[in-house]
């Protein structure tokens, strides 16, 4: 009697190979063969990410602009491009307050943020990035404001240097903070994913540079936004390419809809970015940036879609188990 | 100290659970029938720090008996008799207390810590509920309570340990499934009686989590299991999610300064091609 054998009728099973619904696109090469897939009710293994949305896809796509803002910013301050530097600088401040307030809204509580300051752990991205928002946050809106009021220009000057000096850091340590988890998508993904993002970072910042700068100043914007958005995609399909069938969330899904209308968005914006002039430049702007958000909607619900199915979960360790035993046995 | 959970022996009766929540006054999650089998918890989360998982498989078995008639030789007829094609599967859950505790190193408040007892508790003055350790951990244990947001699991009964008495799960456990006591003590009563088991002719006897080699450093909580450790939905080889970590920084850093190369190289590329 096998115990593949189903019972009509019956939803609940154990022990057998459940018939989800993502199905295997045809054509596409698995890492790993159909091994036999079992598990308890089709039920998760991992409870699943409480995060939410807008809150943390929006707090990942936020810290990126700024981070590559600042570094935009410091750029066009120090070649004399002042409408250029101004966006950038305003850009980083707004993008990383309202990064802020989406992390204290998902903790709930204001002084919930505090707690994340009683220690300071490098085992734990997210103590780390609690340190770095606090040292950045200040350094941006210092910079911001002396761009604005025009006042304090040395101090405006320091600070325009310190936050480009975190911003890097900013724009990538949110990959570790997703990758340092056990949900397969984002972990399995980590080699890739600080590329992927701080590309995203940096085709957001080009974008808002496009979008607010005038065409004489808007130059490095574009060469920023391109080189963002070329990094991108690469790191992108380079993951998709490496996780074989633990990548199926990134194109099925809630999670596949954002990361392919990144793509077409991506792509209008680079093109218009590189041909277009006036607002067909603006316009590549606005699609450079929303690119961006969409492309870190899409890693947050391919995460969330993945810690949902045991597959996931359960047939890359059943491979890496029964290679050890085969590794074993021959060896 | 730790838990050694024998499924070999579980009775399915559900007294851990409940005692489990007395004990430790874990508020209801809901009383609802899931109609998927005799298991209306499903899972592990903040308001079940046990879990009793009932596995309906058709599966043979070397013979199941309702113990009812005494006059008949039950070894004789267990050498007699066919092997029933059905079995069931139940095993008490819990979290494992890992040697190399993902939900620990995440935490970026320091709310888990490490107990005297070599348990991992959750200090829930401390939590923020930040929810970083949910999707760390490999096993699926801890979760966010509704209406609270912070993170709750099994505290392995600390403050009974600390009054020298075992957790309310093993102490209301009749069949003895859920035993407590040192983990090295534990491992020698599991590996003899896998070993007894399998003399016995159940082959699929095997234990999960016992090994101090094992992706996560070896559990404080282990189980003797009776088939593959998904079917009970467990993963196969767990592995601590902060093993991977500094190849992550690396790359975090080796990201960030590409970054810096790219907007170097943006602004250069203005001069010298002598764009605008």
């Amino acid at each position: 009697m096998s115990d593949q054998e189903v019972r009509p009728g019956r939803e609940a099973l154990t022990g057998v190979a459940t018939g989800r619904k993502r199905r295997r696109k045809r054509g596409e090469q698995p890492m790993v063969p159909d091994a036999e897939f079992t598990s308890y009710y089709g039920k998760p293994i991992i409870n699943g990410p409480v995060w939410h949305s807008p809150d943390i896809p929006g707090y990942l796509f936020l810290g990126g602009l700024a981070g590559a803002s600042s570094l935009l910013g410091a750029g066009a301050q120090a070649t004399g491009r002042g409408t250029l530097a101004l966006a950038a600088k305003t850009g980083a401040f707004g993008a990383i307050s309202l990064s802020l307030v989406a992390l204290v809204h998902d903790l709930g509580r204001p002084e919930r943020f505090l707690n994340m300051l009683r220690v300071f752990k490098v085992t734990s991205p997210m103590s780390v990035g609690s340190w770095l928002l606090s040292a950045y946050g200040p350094l941006a809106g210092a910079a911001a404001a002396s761009a604005v009021t025009g006042k304090l220009p040395r101090v405006g000057a320091a600070a325009t240097v310190g936050a480009a000096a975190f911003g890097p850091a900013v724009a990538a340590y949110t990959a570790a903070l997703v990758s340092d988890t056990a949900v397969p998508a984002w972990h399995d993904g980590y080699r890739e994913m600080p590329y992927l993002f701080v590309g995203s970072g940096a085709s957001a910042a080009g974008g808002l540079g496009l979008l607010a700068a005038p065409e004489r100043e808007c130059a490095p914007a574009r060469n920023l936004a391109l080189f963002g958005s070329a990094l991108e995609i690469g790191a992108l399909k380079r993951m998709e390419h490496r996780l074989g069938m633990v990548a199926e969330p990134y194109h099925s899904g809630k999670g596949g809809k954002y990361l392919r209308a990144a793509e077409i968005l991506s792509a209008a914006g680079v093109a218009g970015a590189a041909l277009g002039r006036g607002w067909v430049r603006r316009l590549s702007g606005a699609a450079l940036i929303a690119a961006s958000a969409a492309t870190r909607w899409g890693i947050f619900h391919a995460g969330l879609d993945s810690a949902e199915d045991p597959k996931y979960t359960v047939v890359p360790q059943r491979q890496r188990v029964t290679t050890a035993a085969e590794g074993n046995s021959s060896g | 100290m730790g838990f050694f959970t024998d499924t070999s022996v579980c009775i399915g009766c559900k007294a851990c659970e409940v005692a489990c929540k007395e004990w430790n006054a874990v508020p209801e999650d809901g009383i609802a029938l899931t109609g998927m089998s005799y298991d209306n918890t499903v899972g592990l989360g903040a308001d079940t720090w046990r879990h009793v998982a009932f596995i309906e498989q058709r599966k043979p078995i070397s013979r199941q008996d309702s113990g009812l008639h005494h006059d008949t030789d039950v070894l004789a007829m267990a050498a007699d008799e066919p092997s029933t094609d059905f079995r069931w599967l139940m095993s008490s859950d819990v979290c494992k207390h890992c040697t190399e505790a993902a939900c620990l190193d995440v935490c970026p408040t320091g709310s888990l810590f490490r107990t005297e007892f070599g348990t991992v508790v959750v200090q829930e003055d401390i939590c923020n509920g930040c929810g970083y350790c949910i999707p760390a951990c490999p096993y699926g244990v801890i979760d966010q309570r509704d209406g609270d947001g912070r993170a709750w699991k099994c505290t392995l009964c600390y403050d009974r340990l600390g009054q020298g008495q075992e957790p309310a799960c093993a102490k209301a456990c009749p069949t003895d499934s859920i035993q407590f006591g040192p983990l090295d003590e534990l491992r020698e009563r599991a590996q003899n009686r896998v070993e007894q088991l399998q003399d016995a002719g159940v082959a699929d006897a095997r234990l999960y989590g016992e090994s101090p080699d094992d992706g996560v450093g070896g559990d404080g909580a282990f189980f003797l299991l009776l088939d593959e450790p998904e079917v009970y939905g467990l993963p196969p080889d767990p592995k601590v999610t902060t093993r991977d970590l500094p190849a992550m920084w690396r790359h975090v850093g080796t990201a960030a300064v590409t970054l810096v190369g790219g907007a170097l190289a943006a602004f250069a590329a203005t001069a010298l091609g002598g764009r605008k």
